[in-house]
């Protein structure tokens, strides 16, 4: 049986982790290669490393970080931020990294999407839809979290999986680093109507949460950033209460 | 000692070329027919589609030789789309023809999510050196939408199988000196690594079966 993944997230800015709320107040969050490490040996099953592009001139890029990490750490690695072209997904994937995260320049530019698909296959385009609520329904944002596209993220996440994207991250803007606890509802409506895997991201603060986005939400991995690198909970207490809730999990 | 890597364009084989690096096992990149000359091993990691990687291999001149090294006996390791091709044909492409040297047809999952993404157990159906170390049902990373038919599962080749979302399917074969792994062994974490180890026969000195967690069940 097929295991629920449990993802840890590594914000980065110019090479230190970095976590905020709501998309801002950024605080720094840990070294990324040593934390990558120690999830590792925890049990993540993939990571993520986002680059926030917070600071205008990086010494140390994400890709830097990648490579280095590539080379001692054997599970899937995705990168996201700052991801615009076909030659930007051949750079990351050629650093080390299976997966990129697309985001803005999929929105600003769809085709994107499908020539990666096309080039280097579906398995490695995660379409990352960055949804907060306005008004009457959930849209997809740009430019992390700053602009209202006013596409409906249920909409884009369909045109996205059409054009090839392998899997969708799910970012709530919301609930991003509240530790509310996700939104269930948008996760809900989006990983019934798409066939491909939905990550959930944002809001998660306690245990039960984890557990409601995959049963309640219907989330197949969930992503998780403050909760770990705050120490507020370690991989394996994640997945011991997770299998005593009956989700499977790697063990 | 020296391993190829079959270098045909399209997949993202640097993982496997960091995991050998990790062993520290020889290995090189093979992008032509003359890259194959003082080798002793091949792997193939291959991931897109299948009609795709049968053009490139075809352009780059690779597929008459890497049929040939099979129908020798020499030693083969199929990763993914790598073991796959060792199918005549795939529903992926219909029109496309594999390396066809085992009978057998791989077919798109009927499941509702596509593709499969994640941590599966794989059961061994028999007793063998790719498993050493690796008894009980193994966690291993997989990613795909396409498998090898489910009427295979009881084929003489077939050592490991999987599940998913109630589709039992061939996860592994194994024949004389051929071997396909459908999960990605460079991305299973120790358990990948070892099983890679075993297959190189490779005794070096890095160890790769620590963990510093321990869950029941395990």
């Amino acid at each position: 049986m097929l295991t629920i993944r449990i993802i840890p997230c590594l914000d980065v800015d110019n090479g230190q982790v970095v976590k905020g709320t709501k998309f801002k107040e950024l605080k720094y969050a840990g070294e990324p290669v040593e934390l990558a490490r120690q999830y590792y040996l925890e049990g993540a099953d993939e990571l993520t490393f986002l680059d926030i592009g917070a600071s205008p001139r990086e010494e140390v890029t994400v890709l830097d970080l990648v490579r280095k990490v590539a080379r001692e750490i054997f599970i899937p690695l995705t990168v996201g931020g700052g991801i615009r072209s076909t030659e930007d997904i051949r750079k990351a994937l050629k650093a080390g990294a299976d997966k990129v995260a697309i985001c803005t320049a999929a929105l600003n530019n769809p085709e994107l999407l499908s020539q990666g698909a096309r080039q280097f296959g579906s398995q490695c385009i995660v379409l990352s839809i960055d949804a907060g609520f306005s008004g009457d329904t959930w849209y997809a944002f740009s430019h992390g979290g700053r602009k209202n596209t006013g596409k409906p993220a249920i909409e884009w996440a369909l045109e996205g999986q059409a054009l090839g994207a392998g899997e969708i991250l799910l970012n709530s803007i919301d609930r991003d680093g509240t530790q509310d606890g996700y939104d269930l509802e948008l996760l809900k409506e989006i990983s019934s109507r798409v066939s491909i895997p939905v990550i959930a991201s944002g809001g998660a603060g306690k245990l039960e949460h984890l557990a409601d986005g995959i049963t309640v939400g219907g989330a197949d991995a969930i992503l998780v950033a403050s909760l770990l690198h705050y120490k507020q909970i370690s991989i394996p207490e994640i997945k011991k209460y997770l299998e005593e809730k009956g989700v499977p999990v790697r063990c | 000692m020296t391993t190829g890597i079959i270098d045909y364009g399209g997949g993202n084989l640097y993982s496997v070329v960091n995991a050998l690096d990790y062993l520290e096992m020889p290995a090189r990149l093979v992008k032509n027919p003359e890259d194959m000359e003082n080798i002793q091993r091949l792997i193939f990691p291959g991931v897109g589609s299948f009609a795709a990687a049968v053009n490139d291999l075809k352009r780059r001149e690779l597929f008459t030789p890497i049929k040939t090294w099979i129908e020798n006996n020499r030693p083969y390791l199929g990763i993914c789309l790598g073991m796959q091709l060792l199918f005549a044909r795939s529903s992926e492409s219909p029109e496309a023809r594999g390396f066809g040297v085992l009978a057998g047809r791989v077919e798109k999952f009927r499941t509702k999510r596509i593709p499969q993404i994640g941590w599966n157990r794989v059961s061994w159906v028999k007793e063998n050196s790719l498993s050493s170390r690796l008894q009980g049902k193994p966690f291993f990373y997989f990613l795909h939408s396409y498998h090898v038919s489910e009427e295979q599962i009881s084929a003489p080749w077939t050592l490991g199988l999987a599940d998913y979302e109630g589709i039992t399917y061939p996860a592994a074969i194994h024949l004389e000196n051929l071997w396909g792994v459908q999960f990605h062994p460079e991305k299973s974490g120790w358990v990948g690594l070892q099983l890679l180890k075993n297959w190189l026969n490779w005794d070096g000195d890095r160890v790769v079966n620590y963990k510093n967690y321990s869950l029941p069940g395990c």
